[in-house]
């Protein structure tokens, strides 16, 4: 096979971009959904928002990003109060509640994208699944040597830039309250009485996460988003004991399945001498339940593998 | 009395006369349910307080309610005479084991320094200075030597010892703490016991939330009984009669003080 320049820089590059920093601030900001045990919570969030998402894209007529973030963060806010209602209502379990609602919303999102005038534009439920990586194209460098003129990196599709700005944006708040953000989620009792409001860090904690999810939403899907909160942050867990490493290690696998998943969808199959490319977003998902799969069995030390060996070890000592 | 005048922790008490805790017409509602009723007390202005009752007495509800993690119905409370907002780092917490989750992947001096924040600032480093003093604390229940352990790798006593050690450097002058004495191996209790006497000794208030009756004489200067609200309250032998202890426990009482001893 073989893949000229000009091709690569103005398809696989800009869509390898936005699949690395989606993978990248999803990654990041789901660490402290998955310590607080509140991985439902990324799920609940990325199906949430798709009304609101909607109906921003309705009211404003265009694709920009600020009414669908407006839209987005209304919804995550209705979804809120209507999962505290059903749970209190219903009197059922906080996650029976959240997967009544969410799912009730992301409904009707689907309905609304199928009845409105969105038909007529580039919003589509396939859209909303798989988001669009393929269809984010740059087409300003000529090649190679384009790369070099740092002017040219500005022009870059408004999604890929977008991406970045939001992780730069989930980096730069996590570093600067990391500790606070570690104490939140260990005991937010301690914080409380410290005079830190817990229930505001955990409102700043879901916000981040429903921004990235709302960036990465558009260019990789409702999937991915799903996938990339919850299986980098699970699977960093299973190496280490320490919050630094976890937060680490968590970009590290978010950054390789970004980059290998859209790898393996895009020149995988053209390998094994078939004329077709796969779905990028869908193989990035399969890709990281893989390696969290792998993870699982093999891990040093929480690993299954390990744990099993470990108590034959100790069996045989006894 | 020269014993704490000397001790390098001392703190001076200018304000003395004023209670460390005032509650006043304390009143908390959990699902509905009135869990305490009209509680006013006055804790003294230094010493070791049990806060004594049966299960679902309120005792845990009357601290959580003291720091306002749980909202109150009615009441005001005020630490050293000034609202607890404007208190804060004169408090130190311990609350149950229970409450947190032990596979959070941080390391004991990680906890510990957690009780450093308040005085680190938010948004702020954590320094070598803090640092430090988190090791201090550890060293002060014996657990250097598991500093860097991940706490879910220690034994239940020495999750305990990491709570009171996190507590003990927050500096704080008035101390809550939860039961830290349920289900401990014999060398933790040895520890917290220890501590607790420093804490008298250098001037400071403890109110500990205790279950067992029979310890409260040996280690306690006062106590507050509850039961749905205030039964008793003052020294110990004033305060832990068995009058008093039908009145919380009902018949149950008759021999909760004498025990097989």
């Amino acid at each position: 096979m073989n893949i000229d320049a000009v091709t690569f820089l103005s398809v696989d590059l800009p869509a390898l971009l936005a699949a690395l920093f989606a993978c990248l601030s999803c990654a990041l900001v789901g660490n402290f959904l998955v310590l607080r045990r509140q991985s439902l919570m990324g799920d609940a969030i990325s199906h949430a928002v798709l009304p609101g998402i909607v109906a921003g894209f309705l009211v404003a007529g265009t694709r920009d990003t600020f009414p669908m973030l407006a839209g987005a963060l209304t919804a995550a806010l209705v979804a809120g109060v209507m999962i505290e209602l059903v749970r209190r209502l219903g009197r059922v379990e906080a996650g029976a509640a959240m997967g009544v609602v969410f799912t009730g919303l992301f409904a009707l999102g689907v309905v609304l994208i199928e009845q409105g005038p969105a038909r007529q534009v580039d919003l589509d439920a396939d859209c909303v699944l798989y988001g669009q990586l393929e269809a984010i194209l740059w087409l300003t460098p000529g090649g190679w040597s384009d790369l070099a003129d740092p002017a040219i990196w500005a022009t870059l599709p408004r999604q890929v830039l977008q991406l970045v700005a939001v992780f730069a944006i989930c980096l730069t708040i996590i570093l600067i309250f990391f500790k606070e953000f570690t104490l939140v989620s260990f005991d937010p009792a301690l914080a409380d009485t410290l005079g830190l409001k817990s229930g505001l860090v955990q409102h700043v904690i879901v916000a981040l996460a429903a921004l990235a999810a709302i960036a990465a939403f558009e260019a990789v899907g409702s999937i991915l988003v799903i996938a990339m909160l919850i299986c980098p942050a699970a699977t960093a867990r299973l190496f280490t004991d320490r919050m630094v490493p976890q937060l680490a290690l968590s970009l590290l696998v978010g950054g390789v399945t970004g980059v290998g998943g859209y790898g393996l969808a895009a020149f995988g199959p053209s390998l094994l001498g078939y004329d077709m490319a796969v779905n990028a977003a869908g193989s990035i998902a399969v890709l990281a339940g893989i390696i969290l799969a792998l993870s699982i069995l093999l891990a040093p030390r929480y690993g299954v593998l390990a744990r099993v060996t470990g108590r034959v070890m100790r069996g045989a000592a006894a | 009395m020269l014993q704490r005048l000397l001790s390098d922790n001392f703190i001076p008490t200018a304000d003395a006369g004023v209670g460390a805790l005032a509650v006043s017409g304390l009143s908390v509602a959990y699902h509905q349910r009135l869990v305490l009723r009209d509680v006013t007390w006055t804790a003294p202005a230094q010493g070791l307080v049990a806060v004594v009752g049966p299960n679902g007495a309120g005792k845990s509800t009357f601290l959580k309610a003291v720091l306002g993690l749980v909202p109150s119905l009615t009441g005001t409370i005020e630490v050293y005479g000034r609202p607890l907002k404007r208190q804060r780092a004169l408090i130190g917490y311990v609350p149950q084991r229970e409450s947190v989750d032990w596979d959070f992947p941080v390391s004991a001096l990680d906890v510990v320094t957690m009780g450093r924040y308040g005085l680190i600032g938010w948004g702020r480093r954590i320094g070598a200075k803090h640092k430090q003093a988190a090791m201090q604390a550890l060293d002060r229940v014996g657990m250097a030597d598991f500093a860097h352990r991940q706490i879910g790798q220690l034994s239940g006593g020495q999750q305990q010892r990491v709570f009171l050690a996190r507590a003990l450097a927050q500096e704080a002058r008035l101390y809550f703490m939860d039961e830290p004495l349920a289900g401990v191996d014999a060398a933790t209790e040895q520890t917290i016991l220890a501590v607790l006497r420093e804490l008298d000794a250098e001037g400071r208030t403890v109110i500990c939330v205790h279950h067992d009756l029979q310890t409260v004489a040996e280690t306690f200067d006062h106590v507050l009984m509850l039961s749905g609200g205030l039964v008793a309250a003052g020294p110990v032998r004033e305060a832990l009669t068995e009058e008093n202890l039908r009145r919380a426990y009902g018949q149950r009482a008759s021999g909760l003080l004498l025990g097989p001893r």
